[in-house]
């Protein structure tokens, strides 16, 4: 195991008085790959990450980075770059001295610091900005220090702990391209910590997706998305997420399983014709489709997409159906059934 | 339109001229006017029963100057300011700082640097005394353990004003510290983790990032620390009463002599106006230099 990944964690727990931070971590993550951990608050992902930065040493396990073990190292001896959620830049330093901290600190030639300097701005996008203090930036452009201070020490390990989560919407998106489109271009390993699942989803190579403190899955965007490892996941991932549905509404499989279903995979019936009967508890239009939300005693979270503005009044009784295959299988405990 | 902007800032203004009245008025009553009144006096001869105070100008200011003990409560006072503004600065930084960091019993800690701020200056000078008396002092009696003879700390011209200095900054120190340490509970740890991240010793973090931090609070100190070294006197009357020989005297000790001892008010009122001004002068340098090289966050 140890000689395989570029990081690695192995069995990983992190506890404070006894509270549980975080427990069994074991990932194996690639070098140059983009990793997302993603859940939700409080689920331990800045925990993880902490771990592998040094910030918090580990209760438990080892941690390996580029087949050294650094599990009590300290930050400085961990050969990585940290993107903050708070970006951390230093308020009485300019743009640029924020930028050459490290650079100064670890005594890089002048020369070289300038350098680089000059090209993290104008990858960044930062140029004439140099001078200003980080209380004169808007959040989109503090967000571009704290990652120019991070690519700038070439590090081939980047962490990122919600680097996105002060931006608004358009500039989140156009962020996230840049971030992407410079891992690669860099070839740089990220593991990007967020709890929103299309920035993980969009982004990464690989998600692992977290709850209280424990691994649910890692996998592909799509192996999370079409094979959830657990009903947690099916729950977690998507919009709108997987409908769960007791095994006798529908009958068929064992009778404690609980049946998945996606959306886009159920379709409108003629009336009487389908397989589930339900009423119709919301219509939402989304724009391209009207999301129509169904209440039928013994499923949560079940709905038809339908194209374009088509509204159903709330209370009308709709008929459903949807075909076998499509259907996802877990035991009483919330756990996938490979086989239907 | 336009007039009820004009009209909603004059109120405005209005306004403020309101908040700022009680204090105004304070102060004038209780700052303004006495400094005033004393200039004015300072002007006059001192009035005794066959002759009445008369206008003499600016007699009081050269007698002053030409008063050899004023010059010997100066040099005093300019010894006591250079010695206890940076040691005491420094070692409530230092303390700060220490108290900050993650140690055991730090609360006690901090509770334990704060006690001399509490104590009014008059125990402390007690205490001290109780330090400083020759033979049965705890100095001495150290002293005695590792053959040292007597010594007079209080009572030589050599050693009184150095034995107040220290008297005043163990006084201050741990006032100042509160301030500091206030101030560093301000600076984010996540700061720290990415000086750390990025290679930052512990002493580089303090360099480059905590001090600058620190310096509008440093500023303030050291405005304040300036002035205390002009107003912290009481624990003369204890220690030295600005002995022996006038070694341990200070200006405002000098003034108070001059104006309840010797009863020469006019006097007093010339010294004090100087000393008024000096300190002002030395406030305002302090403000419009440094203010300009200071981040504030
Ligand atoms: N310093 C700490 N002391 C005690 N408990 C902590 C500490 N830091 C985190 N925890 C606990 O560990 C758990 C995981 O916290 P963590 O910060 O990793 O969550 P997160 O997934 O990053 O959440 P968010 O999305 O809100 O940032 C939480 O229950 C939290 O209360
Ligand atoms: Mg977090």
């Amino acid at each position: 195991m140890t000689d395989k990944g570029f990081v690695v964690l192995d069995n990983v727990a992190k506890r404070w008085k006894g509270q549980l931070g975080v427990e069994n971590i074991t990932l194996d993550i690639e070098e140059g790959s983009f990793v997302a951990l993603l859940g939700p608050s409080g689920c331990g992902k800045s925990t993880t990450l902490r771990l592998i930065a040094g910030l918090e040493a580990a209760d438990e396990g080892h941690i390996i980075i580029d087949g050294k073990d650094v599990t009590h190292a300290p930050s400085a001896d961990r050969n990585l770059s940290m993107v903050f959620q708070s970006y951390a830049l230093f308020p009485h330093l300019s743009v640029a001295e924020n930028v050459v901290f490290g650079m100064k600190v670890r005594r890089v030639s002048k020369a070289e610091r300038a350098e680089r300097l000059a090209r993290a701005l104008k990858i960044t996008g930062l140029e004439g900005l140099e001078a200003r203090k980080p209380g004169e930036l808007s959040g989109g452009q503090r967000q571009r220090v704290a990652l120019a201070r991070a690519i700038v020490a070439g590090k081939r390990l980047c962490l990122m702990d919600e680097p996105l989560s002060n931006l608004d919407a358009k500039l989140r998106a156009s962020v996230r391209k840049d971030i992407k489109r410079l891992q690669r271009d860099l070839g740089i390993t990220v593991i990007y910590v967020t709890h929103d699942q299309t920035e993980a989803m969009s982004m990464a190579d690989k998600v692992v997706l977290m709850k209280s403190g424990h691994i649910q899955q890692v996998g592909s965007p799509a192996d999370l998305y079409d094979r959830p490892a657990n009903t947690f996941v099916a729950e977690f991932i998507g919009a709108p997420p997987m409908a769960l549905i007791e095994a006798p509404v529908i009958g068929g499989a064992a009778s404690s399983d609980i049946l998945g279903l996606r959306a886009e995979h159920v379709r409108l019936a003629e009336p009487g014709a389908g397989r589930l009967t339900c009423t119709v508890a919301e219509s939402e239009f989304l724009g391209a489709e009207t999301l129509i939300s169904l209440s039928h005693p013994g499923t949560t979270g079940l709905c038809v997409l339908q194209p374009g503005l088509a509204p159903v009044e709330v209370g009308t009784e709709v008929s459903v159906t949807f075909d076998d295959r499509d259907i996802h299988v877990f035991d009483s405990e919330g756990r996938r059934r490979e086989a239907v | 339109m336009a007039r009820s902007i004009n009209l909603d800032k004059k109120q405005q203004t209005i306004y403020g001229w309101l908040l700022l009245l009680p204090a105004g008025v304070l102060l004038s009553l209780f700052a303004f006017y006495p400094a005033v009144a004393t200039f004015w006096s300072s002007l006059f001869s001192r009035g005794t029963r066959r002759r009445a105070a008369e206008f003499v100008g600016t007699e009081n200011y050269t007698a002053l100057f030409n008063d050899p003990t004023f010059w010997v409560v100066v040099k005093n006072n300019l010894i006591y300011a250079a010695a206890t503004v940076p040691i005491s600065i420094g070692i409530a930084l230092a303390m700060a700082l220490w108290a900050n960091s993650k140690i055991p019993a730090r609360g006690f800690v901090r509770t334990a640097y704060f006690t001399p701020t509490v104590l009014p200056m008059i125990a402390a000078a007690n205490l001290w005394l109780f330090f400083y008396t020759p033979d049965l002092g705890l100095l001495d009696q150290i002293g005695g353990l590792f053959g040292f003879s007597s010594v007079n700390w209080l009572g030589r011209p050599d050693t009184a004003l150095w034995a107040v200095i220290i008297v005043t900054i163990w006084k201050e120190a741990g006032f100042f510290m509160i301030f500091y340490l206030a101030a560093l509970q301000t600076i984010p740890e996540d700061l720290r983790e990415a000086a750390n991240i990025e290679g930052a010793s512990r002493w580089t973090f303090t360099r480059r990032i905590v001090l600058p931090l620190l310096m509008p609070t440093t500023l303030f100190i050291m405005v304040n620390a300036m002035i205390n070294s002009v107003k912290l006197i009481d624990h003369l009357f204890i220690l030295t009463k600005g002995g022996p020989n006038d070694a341990s005297k200070l200006i405002l000790y000098y003034i108070w002599e001059m104006a309840f001892a010797f009863f020469d008010a006019p006097a007093a009122a010339a010294t004090t106006v100087i000393v008024l001004v000096v300190l002002c002068t030395v406030a305002a340098v302090q403000f419009f230099m440094l203010d300009r090289r200071t981040h504030y966050q």
